[in-house]
């Protein structure tokens, strides 16, 4: 419990946080940017998990566990998908997504 | 062991041992000695068949085995044959084997190009033995699949179209079938009990009237489609002008025989109540095949698609025979498919050694041809005469037979459609004539043509051998048609018995 | 007495064919021709044998000719009921046939060793002259309309055969190709009779059809269609097959061109035997015609003297000697079917039938000799066209002569064979039918006029000058001439009422001189006068009657514009307004249907593939949009 700041305020910090990842996700063309994105979606999540824990069960602890799990999920995708876009700029000179497409054929 | 096994079982042993094979002599050689077999097999079969009968073995179906297959369907591997399959073996091996010398000197993945034309042709003999209606589906599929590759990789013109044109239209056929197929099935037992898959189990109860209405019109278009009933027959002309010969020869010789067979086995046999309420509207598609074949065959330059268009007329007979439902044009139908198959195939693989020396099958561009290669030549008139149907060779009895038969019948309807088909035998001689004429006879077109050869030893021995087939079919066709006549006998007793 | 050994006739000249066909390249030509005749000999032995024994021995019992069945085997079951029989038949007029037959087809081997000698394909003629031997013998002893249609179809095919015997020459692969389609359309017709007639009667065999007291004749003619009744329309039908065969017309305009076939041919094929099998045809089944069927005898009759007068008036325009002949044959064919039509049943009344099938019997010998006489004329001059010819009656002697007889008989001069055939005909007719007969009297005319307008223009006549001087034929070539012509000379005195007639009884005949042998005899006398006329010696008459008739000549010059009319049904009917949009149709339409499914699924595929485009961002802010959607439905409107 935090004295002065209702759950509200992070609950409104995390939703914008998460919007402004999918949005960069949808339309980013960047596969650096949208990788980042996807940490922006993963770390508002992270967020409410903390805050709801603080909140709402303070003498648990899973939200953390939660979090803590998340962000070494987090972690490693990080490393995988960087590595594949290394991979793809070698490839291709470029990390735009387009450019990727003939990759389905 | 027992022998009709073994008709499936011998081909995938000669496929097994072109496996083993190192060059091209001894692909060739594998088969010819698997199908010389298999033509022996046939010619044994023929005798053991008659000697049982003659025995006084009078069941439907000789040589019966039944395994059990997949247990919680009911399906079995049943085999059983009477006279008509016994005479679709016979003409399949004489055509098959015909087929191996023709495709002589095929040495493009040769070994490939053997297998697959022997899994096809293992798939016929199969489709032909089958007593039990899903096994009879599965070598149905056995048989068309392969079909795919040999003219999509083999072919010529416009091979990939016309390879996916037939394999999918045929397996729309299929689709019609399988759902005719077990509409069958789940009628099989109106009483309670066991379904069955097994065609003379079916036979012995009578299908509801409301589901006959659905699945007989089901059926005997999935197996049309193969038959060329028009208007599914648009596969035919272009599957067989792009198919290399052998293909062609068993194409038209064998499977669109299937598509008869199975309409008449199947169709029918099964479903007589169905048969005699809808026929007419087949009776119609039929006529109109028959005659319109013909009238297409006419205006054709390619030598295939000619052949192609006279075997939507000739395989129209076939169907309207069965449809005519007595045992004449019963008869003739069996005997127009053997004769068919025989002289298409004739047909075919003449226009593949014809088409192997002057690199064209367009008629205009030849012309004189019987003077440069007399033996090919000759052999092409006795194909035509055969086709339009002189006396002494097979074609005229297995028509004559047919339009009997189909003219017996009361009513005015039956003997109008009798007469319009009759007509399709002046139509024949204009085509068969107009191409004897430009191909063979006049002068010589081209003079490079002068030095082409006529036909080498392997040659002979294909077209010999049909040749051989369709006089004897032709002189003596008495003893064909008692063996047929003879099995036709149950069916005609369930078809009658509902009139 | 038994009569099995008759098999052999038709079958040696089977085995013949077989024989030559397979190993006739590989034979010298001179070997095959002498086994061809050899073999066509003892046949001939044969057939004089078994004709001396039928019609003096052992044929008649109790004053009635017996139809014999001499052998017969089954050879197909259509149904139940109906069974094909292959067999041997023998009545007079089988026997007859089978004289006519083979004394032709001999004459005519023996001719060709000379005429054929050095052409290529010589061992192929004789494979195929066998061959139409054996089906012309089947199809006059066959014991059933099924087995004569087997064989019917068998001559088509030899015909077919012989008349493109030249088959580098596109003209007579045309001839062939017609005459076998025009006759299979025929044939047509004849299947269908006998489909219905086999429907109705419930038997191919011709013993019960033609029985008089038999069950096919007693049952009448069935339920009347269009005013006839069933089994008259049977044998229309079965009529139409014989007047293709037999040239009638309208479907006479195969004949003609029939001509490009080597000479031989179209003396043994196209003027003694197989153009007379639709003669034959009706005579066989005579006795269901006159008692069942009356109209369509009505019908014969009229055909065959339509026909007749037909031929006789194009026959005088022609100037190809082979043509002149063939349309010659189509009018005397013509006769022949007249005396069918105007006979009547039984006894004195069966005239008709004894003096046309007496008719057949000379005509076969003095056409034959008109054709091989004319072969010998060509052979000598390289020439079809008589303007090219004249004045050869002093280098062509034996020619000559024989020819000159032969025209004098086919003329209807007293003392030949014509003259008591033709008369009978005439007699027949008048008694009958008085329209038909002053026809065929006109006809007699022209028939003088125009064979003397032949005989006169080639062997009479301005010489023209040739490039290589003509000489008599070889010995081969002038015996069959000279045999012939003797038989042309003495057939009349056969006592052919005594021997054929149509109820096997035989009866007396008398000629009859007035009102019929005077008037016919003065009408050929004036036609020759008038051919001496015009064309003895050179004159300008021909040409200027050419010219007063204008327009009427042109037409019979052109035949009536027949030929025209069918090649306008065939290439422009046929190809044009039914084969090709059945082509068009079935390429654009029905597989246009097929190929417009494919189409369609294609498109509907290409169309909705952009769904899956892969694209995960794509994917993704449809998946955002959509739960948000959702959230807002659930949240703001349900709730």
């Amino acid at each position: 419990m935090i004295a002065g700041i209702p759950l509200e305020y992070f609950l409104i910090v995390s939703t914008i946080m998460f919007f402004v990842g999918i949005y960069g996700f949808i339309t980013r063309k960047n596969l650096i940017t949208i990788l980042m994105s996807i940490e922006l979606i993963l770390n508002s999540v992270n967020i409410n998990f903390v805050a709801f824990n603080k909140y709402l069960y303070p003498d648990n602890l899973h939200g953390h566990f939660f979090t803590l799990f998340i962000i070494a999920v987090a972690a490693s995708e990080a490393a995988v998908a960087i590595a594949i876009i290394i991979n793809i700029y070698r490839h291709y000179s470029s990390i735009d997504v387009e450019n990727v497409e003939k990759m389905k054929y | 062991m027992d022998i009709l096994t073994l008709f499936v079982l011998v081909p995938i042993l000669t496929i097994i041992g072109l496996l083993f094979t190192k060059d091209f002599k001894q692909v060739r050689l594998v088969s010819m000695l698997g199908m010389g077999i298999q033509l022996i097999q046939a010619g044994v079969l023929v005798f053991l068949y008659l000697a049982e009968r003659k025995a006084g073995n009078m069941a439907q179906m000789l040589f019966t085995q039944d395994y059990m297959w997949f247990e919680s369907l009911n399906i079995h591997y049943a085999i059983g044959v009477d006279g008509i399959s016994v005479a679709m073996i016979a003409l399949t091996s004489v055509v098959v084997f015909a087929g191996i010398f023709a495709s002589w000197e095929v040495s493009y993945l040769s070994k490939e190009f053997f297998i697959s034309l022997i899994l096809l042709s293992s798939g016929v003999f199969g489709f032909f033995i089958s007593l039990d209606l899903f096994t009879m589906f599965l070598f149905y599929e056995v048989a068309v699949i392969p079909m795919y590759l040999l003219i999509g990789l083999w072919g010529s013109g416009p091979k990939e179209y016309s390879a996916m044109k037939l394999t999918l239209m045929l397996m729309g056929g299929s689709a019609f079938l399988l759902v005719g197929i077990l509409g069958i099935y789940i009628n099989s037992s109106p009483a309670g009990g066991a379904l069955t898959f097994n065609i003379l189990e079916i036979a012995k109860i009578t299908i509801p009237i409301e589901a006959q209405r659905i699945f007989f019109p089901l059926t005997f278009v999935g197996f049309g489609v193969l038959g060329a009933l028009f208007p599914f027959h648009t596969w035919s002309p272009d599957g067989h002008a792009s198919a290399p010969t052998a293909v062609s020869m068993l194409h038209a010789g064998v499977l669109m025989k299937l598509g008869g067979y199975g309409c008449f086995r199947v169709a029918m046999f099964l479903m007589p109540e169905a048969a005699n309420e809808l026929g007419w509207i087949f009776i119609i598609l039929t006529s109109i095949s028959v005659v319109y074949g013909a009238f297409g065959a006419i205006v054709q330059k390619d030598l295939k698609y000619i052949n192609a268009y006279s075997s939507v007329s000739h395989c129209g007979l076939v169907l309207f025979a069965v449809l005519m439902a007595n045992k004449t044009a019963m008869d003739g139908a069996v005997m127009q498919m053997i004769s068919h198959g025989l002289m298409t195939a004739l047909f075919f693989a003449l226009i593949g050694m014809i088409y192997g020396r002057t690199h064209t099958r367009m008629i205009n561009e030849m012309g004189g041809l019987m003077k440069v290669m007399p033996f090919l030549g000759v052999c092409y008139v006795i194909g035509g005469l055969a086709s339009l149907g002189l006396p002494g060779l097979s074609g005229f009895v297995a028509e004559m037979t047919i339009f009997f038969g189909a003219f017996q019948h009361v009513d005015t309807f039956h003997r109008v459609v009798t007469i319009i088909a009759c007509s399709s035998i002046v139509i024949t001689a204009v085509y068969i004539l107009r191409v004897v004429g430009i191909l063979l006879l006049g002068p010589i077109k081209n003079d490079h043509y002068l030095e082409l050869g006529d036909a080498k030893w392997f040659e002979k021995v294909s077209t010999v051998s049909l040749i051989l087939a369709v006089a004897g079919i032709g002189l003596a066709p008495l003893w064909l048609s008692d063996m047929i006549g003879d099995s036709l006998n149950p069916i005609i007793d369930k078809i009658t018995s509902i009139l | 007495m038994d009569f099995t050994y008759t098999l052999l006739i038709p079958l040696l000249p089977l085995c013949l064919f077989i024989l030559i066909g397979l190993t006739g390249h590989k034979m010298k030509p001179a070997i095959s021709g002498l086994i061809g005749t050899t073999g066509m000999f003892i046949s001939a032995f044969l057939s004089y044998y078994t004709a001396y024994q039928y019609f003096f021995n052992v044929g008649k019992i109790d004053g009635v000719y017996q139809k014999i069945i001499a052998f017969n085997t089954t050879w197909l079951n259509i149904s139940d009921k109906l069974y094909i029989d292959l067999g041997v038949l023998l009545d007079p007029i089988s026997v007859m046939m089978l004289i006519v037959i083979t004394t032709v087809s001999l004459m005519v081997h023996i001719y060709s060793n000379g005429y054929m000698k050095g052409e290529k394909g010589f061992q192929r003629f004789f494979a195929s002259l066998s061959l139409f031997s054996f089906s012309m013998l089947g199809l006059v002893m066959a014991t059933n309309i099924f087995q004569m249609y087997i064989c019917w179809e068998l001559v088509g095919v030899s015909s077919y055969l012989l008349i493109s015997f030249y088959y580098e020459k596109p003209s007579a692969v045309a001839a062939g190709k017609k005459a076998f389609i025009v006759t299979r359309f025929a044939d047509l017709g004849f299947l269908i009779g006998i489909l219905i007639l086999s429907f109705t009667t419930g038997t191919f065999d011709f013993i019960t059809l033609t029985d008089p007291n038999g069950p096919a004749i007693a049952q009448g003619g069935g339920i009347a269609f269009l005013g006839l009744s069933t089994m008259t329309w049977s044998l229309i039908f079965v009529f139409m097959g014989g007047a293709g065969k037999s040239a009638m017309f309208p479907l006479h305009i195969w004949l003609p061109d029939a001509m490009e076939g080597p000479t031989p041919v179209s003396a043994l094929i196209h003027a003694a035997t197989m153009v007379v099998a639709g003669v034959y045809l009706v005579a066989r089944l005579f006795p269901i015609y006159a008692i069942s069927a009356p109209e369509g005898l009505e019908v014969v009759g009229y055909v065959g003297a339509f026909s007749s007068l037909f031929a006789a008036v194009i026959a005088c325009t022609q100037f190809d000697i082979k043509r002149v002949l063939a349309y010659s044959t189509m009018s005397q064919i013509g006769y022949m079917m007249v005396g069918l039509g105007v006979s009547g049943y039984g006894g004195h009344e069966g005239l008709g039938y004894m003096a046309s099938m007496f008719h057949l019997f000379t005509h076969a010998m003095f056409k034959a000799l008109l054709f091989l006489g004319a072969g010998a004329i060509i052979h000598a001059v390289h020439s079809n066209v008589m303007n090219e010819m004249g004045g050869l009656r002093k280098k062509l002697p034996i020619t000559h002569i024989t020819f000159l007889i032969a025209c004098i008989t086919i003329a209807g001069i007293p003392g030949f064979s014509a003259f008591f055939s033709k008369d009978e005909i005439l007699t027949a007719a008048y008694h009958h039918n008085k329209l038909i007969f002053f026809t065929q009297l006109f006809v007699a005319g022209l028939t003088a006029f125009y064979m003397f307008r032949l005989y006169f223009r080639v062997f009479w006549n301005k010489t023209p000058h040739y490039h290589h001087e003509p000489h008599e034929a070889s010995l081969s070539m002038t015996i069959p001439l000279i045999f012939l012509a003797i038989a042309s000379i003495f057939a009349g005195y056969i006592p052919f009422s005594e021997l054929v007639s149509s109820d096997g009884i035989p009866f007396e005949t008398e000629i009859e001189w007035w009102p019929v042998a005077i008037p016919s005899i003065l009408v050929g006398i004036f036609g020759i006068g008038l051919a001496a006329i015009m064309y003895m010696k050179e004159t300008t008459i021909p040409d200027k009657m050419s010219n007063g008739f204008n327009f009427f000549y042109k037409w019979a010059f052109n035949k009536f514009y027949l030929d025209e009319l069918y090649l306008f049904v065939t290439k422009k009917i046929i190809f044009n307004f039914i084969s090709r949009p059945v082509a068009w149709f079935d390429r654009h339409i029905v597989d246009g249907a097929m190929n417009g499914i494919a189409w369609v699924t294609n498109t509907t595929s290409s169309g909705i593939k952009g769904l899956q485009s892969g694209q995960l961002q794509r994917y993704g802010f449809v998946f955002v949009t959509g739960a948000l959607l959702l959230v807002l439905l659930f949240v703001y409107i349900l709730g």
